[in-house]
């Protein structure tokens, strides 16, 4: 019985969704991560308003960042244990196909929720209604990007040494341009000028992420598995 | 003349070994050559004083380290579509001398920075993305020496150094653009236009003596790689004995 690559990427989606709601621990260790990350920064820097809206934007793209990053051992982690990795890359659908549906997942209870809680997280540094959804709508572009990337850097860290810290060492310096397009777009609208421009070149960069990473993550398996 | 001949570990090894005395030899030279040139011939420029004399260094191991980037790369590439031990083996070789021209770099800029700028660090495009690259070149090392098997590292390594090599652009611009956004008139870093021929003369031997030295050292580092890697074949104990 052939099963299509569509039915193999909904399976791989939403078996990883439910994994996800069976250990909500860990999707929520993330998640409270973020939250904690960019309450530490007033206290840090102190409470003048000024100040918190003119680093809001630095501040909530590098906790998504970090966060995302933290997030990736996960990805593909178990999977490597318990040998569901070699499963899939013995199946006949497309590995890229496959990588990119867990990538999906991974986005979904890591990613999402970020974006749906930074607004509230902006009130706290006072950043003004349009740069709130700036915010919004720059993480939601700009984050499938860090888990795009992400990949890249969770699949060829797999079962190596040191592989948390490494993996920060290998993927951090590609996140910069996501970061300075992702935060330039708050910036822009909280000093009332147009984010299009931002937008539309994190756009181009999740694009880009989206059609180059799912191969260089499925080539990193690959390596990992041999 | 068959180039292939030379592509496997065991011819290599004494090719490299001829090559890696006249590089350095080149490297002694040139640099001599250079830095007199530098330090007593060329004048004193009239709006920087002495200080310019550091980018007689900073300026070729800033070419270096980029070059060095693009050449890791390539080898790296062939190393993974070929399965070419060599050219992994290369590639790694090239990463140490690549990170040093960029540590090079920043560090005679921070330099050539106090008595120019008044700033150690200015947060300019092509000092933050050398900065990136410095990572880059980190990451690549950390990731082959975390990885126990030797043609497990050359693979995951090479697809570490091409995802790197495609996002050196990237990073570039986007440094570029965000530079431009935060601070309005950046400080350029661009040189007054007409440089005396001296000057040129001096920097221009000066990267010659930075590529010699550059070659010399990744080939000394690749036959150490080809002695370790291949210390269990019966040309390497051949090789010990006489």
């Amino acid at each position: 019985m052939a099963v299509t690559a569509g039915a193999a990427c909904r399976a791989v989606v939403a078996r990883d969704l439910l994994i996800a709601a069976r250990r909500r621990s860990d999707v929520l260790t993330t998640f409270f991560f973020f939250v904690i990350v960019v309450s530490l920064f007033p206290l840090g820097v102190g409470p003048a308003p000024d100040t918190l809206r003119e680093i809001a934007p630095g501040v909530v793209w590098v906790a998504a960042l970090l966060a995302a990053m933290l997030s990736l051992a996960r990805m593909f982690g178990a999977d490597y244990a318990d040998g569901v990795l070699e499963q899939l890359l013995l199946t006949p659908q497309p590995l890229t196909l496959l990588v990119l549906s867990k990538v999906l997942a991974h986005w979904l209870t890591t990613g999402l929720p970020l974006v749906l809680i930074a607004p509230l997280l902006g009130l706290q540094f006072d950043l003004p209604a349009p740069a709130l959804l700036t915010l919004l709508v720059s993480l939601l572009i700009g984050t499938p990007a860090l888990s795009l990337i992400g990949a890249i850097g969770a699949a060829l860290t797999l079962g190596v040494r040191g592989g948390g810290a490494l993996t920060a060492l290998l993927v951090l310096p590609l996140y910069v341009p996501v970061l300075v397009f992702g935060a330039g777009a708050v910036v822009a609208s909280a000093a009332g000028m147009a984010a299009a421009a931002h937008l539309s070149l994190l756009g181009a960069m999740s694009l880009a992420a989206l059609v180059f990473a799912p191969w260089a993550t499925a080539l990193a398996l690959r390596i990992a598995l041999e | 003349m068959n180039w292939f001949k030379y592509s496997s570990p065991q011819t290599f090894y004494p090719l490299a070994g001829k090559m890696v005395p006249w590089f350095m030899a080149a490297a002694i030279v040139l640099g001599v050559i250079g830095l007199y040139i530098a330090l007593f011939a060329a004048p004193t420029d009239f709006q920087q004083g002495d200080a310019y004399r550091i980018i007689f260094i900073h300026v070729p191991a800033a070419w270096m380290s980029m070059l060095i980037y693009l050449v890791m790369a390539f080898w790296a590439g062939i190393g993974l579509a070929f399965n070419t031990r060599l050219s992994s083996m290369m590639a790694h070789a090239l990463a140490p001398t690549g990170a040093l021209m960029t540590f090079i770099a920043l560090w005679t800029g921070a330099f050539w920075g106090r008595p120019t700028w008044g700033a150690w660090w200015v947060w300019d495009a092509r000092l933050t993305s050398e900065l990136v690259l410095l990572f880059l070149y980190l990451g690549y090392l950390s990731l082959v020496s975390a990885i126990d098997d030797p043609r497990r590292a050359d693979k995951a390594s090479a697809v570490l150094a091409l995802v790197g090599a495609i996002n050196v652009p990237i990073i570039y611009f986007s440094v570029k653009w965000w530079n431009t956004l935060h601070q309005g008139s950046s400080i350029s870093i661009s040189r007054a236009p007409s440089m005396a021929s001296i000057m040129l003369t001096g920097m221009l031997v000066m990267v010659f003596a930075f590529w010699a030295y550059s070659i010399g050292a990744s080939l000394m580092r690749v036959r150490r790689g080809i002695l370790a890697r291949e210390r269990g074949a019966s040309w390497v104990k051949e090789q010990k004995e006489c």
